[in-house]
């Protein structure tokens, strides 16, 4: 549990260690203490051997070949309407995990994030397969992120043109695609889909220039329609066009929460050191 | 005032919390064209880079019916006077494998698509639900199989096949509900998918497939409690009702035995309905945990 005060004409939101709220704006995703922890198989640090096992058994230490990855260490903020936050840190700080546990994919060992309406990541990867053609793809893809059997057959041409495929190749199997056919059809699945609140994790902009000026606008048409974008990006340039405020995260903890400017800077100043 | 408190008061609600159980129903309900195709999908890539392709549906059935008669039935010698012991055989040995089989891949369900879990919202009970309706799909292939060898056999084709459809029915919701609870066992303790093969050699074993229960029990007379649990067994009365479905000389044969079958419809339903609600509510209680793998 985090205390808060209101906001006052004294306390200026980045300085303090305390969440401030703004009483007067409609929050749409509150983060509160949040500490994730993975639990990880077959990460075994001693020989993988059958005697060190029964050892391990013996000696009554549980779950042998489990690892746990405390990735987020407390975190706490509040989101309002209209926000576009971009996350930002180094590889492996936490970012792809703060996000899922946003939508609520992760469950978090402490602390809780709330929201209003259900946030919803963009990706849709992991529901695809390789072996099937991109036809069968594109209607489980939809069906795996909710639509329903009626929207996914609208949809279904919509999202065709957009990936830009030409059309024997809609009849391949995905395996065949280069990887950038691969993720313009990913993205379009992806995008087809209205959301509530809109996390996008990084590298989903990917293909050729062209198709990245579609996809940046696609996220842009996305943006206007969600109640708050979270965007995870490498890219400083990005977060700071698209973003009206940025929460740099490193280690699983919160290192600063402000305007993209400010934080951009304290980031760059001191990942160049 | 603390920022949970402040969440809650402006209507904010918990973004990793699991649903209520009618809500999420109506959430399984929802997605019920989702399941369908994950499931056709898993069927359809399982063969895509086999030359014989969707062939392999139906050999697979098949070669599996051969190796067994030719251990069973021509090896050992277990007919032991059942008559038709190739068609007894066979349709033991793919009726139950469509429970061994959904119980195997249930276990699995959870873990090998935490990616999945991980990247969209989805009431996790859709994976079981799939891969159950995944090995449906492959017993249909199997049950044109068997009726090819059924009928080549000579048996006949009488109104009684049509009682298949209720006892594979019941089969389904009982398949569904196991392989919802190993979903859940499996999930947190991996090493249950380990384990699992043996005990499900165990039950296939133990479930007359490769003999006749009506045929034994006389070997155990003066132990009438032990007929009596072996009877109760899911696996022996979902593969003994079929049989009574599809084989007429093996009813016949049950009959000259005086063993009677009435009470097996009774234990169907319970073993369906006891594991598909118990199941399904077992699996989720722990809804929003399966993300964490």
């Amino acid at each position: 549990m985090v205390d808060v005060k209101e906001k006052t004409e004294s306390v200026p939101a980045e300085a303090s260690p305390q969440i401030v709220i703004d009483p007067t704006r409609e929050p749409i995703v509150v983060v509160d203490g949040l500490h994730v922890v993975y639990r990880i198989y077959g990460a075994g640090g001693d020989k993988g051997t059958a005697a060190t096992a029964l050892l391990r058994m013996v000696r009554r230490r549980n779950r042998p070949q489990m690892k746990t990855v405390h990735a987020i260490k407390g975190v706490s903020f509040v989101v309002y309407r209209g926000d576009a936050v971009g996350i930002i840190g180094s590889n492996g700080s936490g970012k792809s995990t703060l996000l899922r546990a946003i939508a609520g994919l992760l469950p978090p060992e402490r602390g809780a994030v709330y929201t209003d309406g259900q946030p919803s990541l963009l990706g849709v990867n992991a529901a695809l397969m390789r072996d099937l053609t991109g036809e069968r793809n594109i209607v489980l893809g939809c069906l795996a992120q909710g639509l329903s059997l009626e929207e996914t057959k609208a949809k279904y041409q919509e999202i065709v043109d957009f990936s830009g495929l030409k059309p024997e190749f809609i009849q391949l199997p995905m395996r065949t695609y280069s990887s950038g056919m691969g993720a313009r059809l990913r993205f379009a699945i992806a995008a087809a889909k209205t959301h509530d609140v809109l996390l996008v994790d990084e590298a989903l902009a990917t293909g050729d220039a062209r198709f990245k000026r579609k996809s940046k606008a696609k996220i842009e048409e996305l943006r206007k329609d969600a109640g708050a974008v979270f965007l995870v990006a490498h890219n400083l340039e990005v977060i700071e066009e698209t973003c009206n405020r940025v929460i740099w995260v490193e280690e699983g903890v919160m290192r600063m929460d402000g305007d993209p400017k400010t934080v951009i800077a304290a980031y760059t100043e001191a990942t160049d050191k | 005032m603390s920022l949970a408190e402040f969440a809650t008061r402006r209507g904010l609600s918990q973004s990793a919390a699991r649903p209520p159980l009618r809500q999420y129903i109506a959430q399984l309900w929802q997605r019920r064209h989702f399941v369908w195709t994950f499931a056709s999908s898993k069927s359809i890539s399982l063969y895509t880079t086999a030359r014989l392709g969707q062939l392999w549906q139906v050999l697979t059935p098949l070669l599996n019916a051969a190796v067994y008669y030719l251990i069973f039935g021509v090896l050992l010698q277990m007919s032991r006077g059942i008559p038709d012991y190739i068609p007894f055989l066979v349709t033991g040995v793919f009726v139950f494998t469509f429970t061994q089989r959904s119980v195997n891949t249930g276990a699995k369900s959870v873990g090998d698509n935490l990616s999945l879990i991980r990247a969209l919202h989805f009431p996790r009970a859709s994976l079981p639900f799939a891969y159950v309706i995944l090995e449906l799909q492959q017993l249909m292939m199997s049950l044109i199989v068997l009726f090819a060898i059924v009928l080549a056999m000579g048996e006949p084709l009488t109104a009684h096949w049509l009682l298949l459809v209720p006892v594979i029915l019941l089969q389904l919701a009982f398949n569904i509900g196991i392989s919802l609870v190993v979903a859940r066992l499996g999930a947190f303790a991996r090493d249950i998918t380990q384990l699992l093969p043996f005990m499900l050699r165990t039950w296939f074993y133990a479930s007359g497939i490769i003999y006749s229960l009506a045929h034994v029990q006389n070997r155990f007379q003066d132990q009438p409690w032990l007929v009596k649990l072996l009877e109760f067994n899911p696996g022996y009365v979902y593969v003994e009702l079929c049989r009574h479905a599809l084989l007429a000389k093996y009813r016949n044969y049950v009959e000259d035995l005086h063993h009677p079958i009435g009470h097996l419809w009774w234990y169907a339903l319970f073993w369906a309905v006891l594991m598909f609600v118990g199941g399904f509510l077992y699996f989720y209680r722990a809804e929003e945990r399966y993300g964490r793998g």
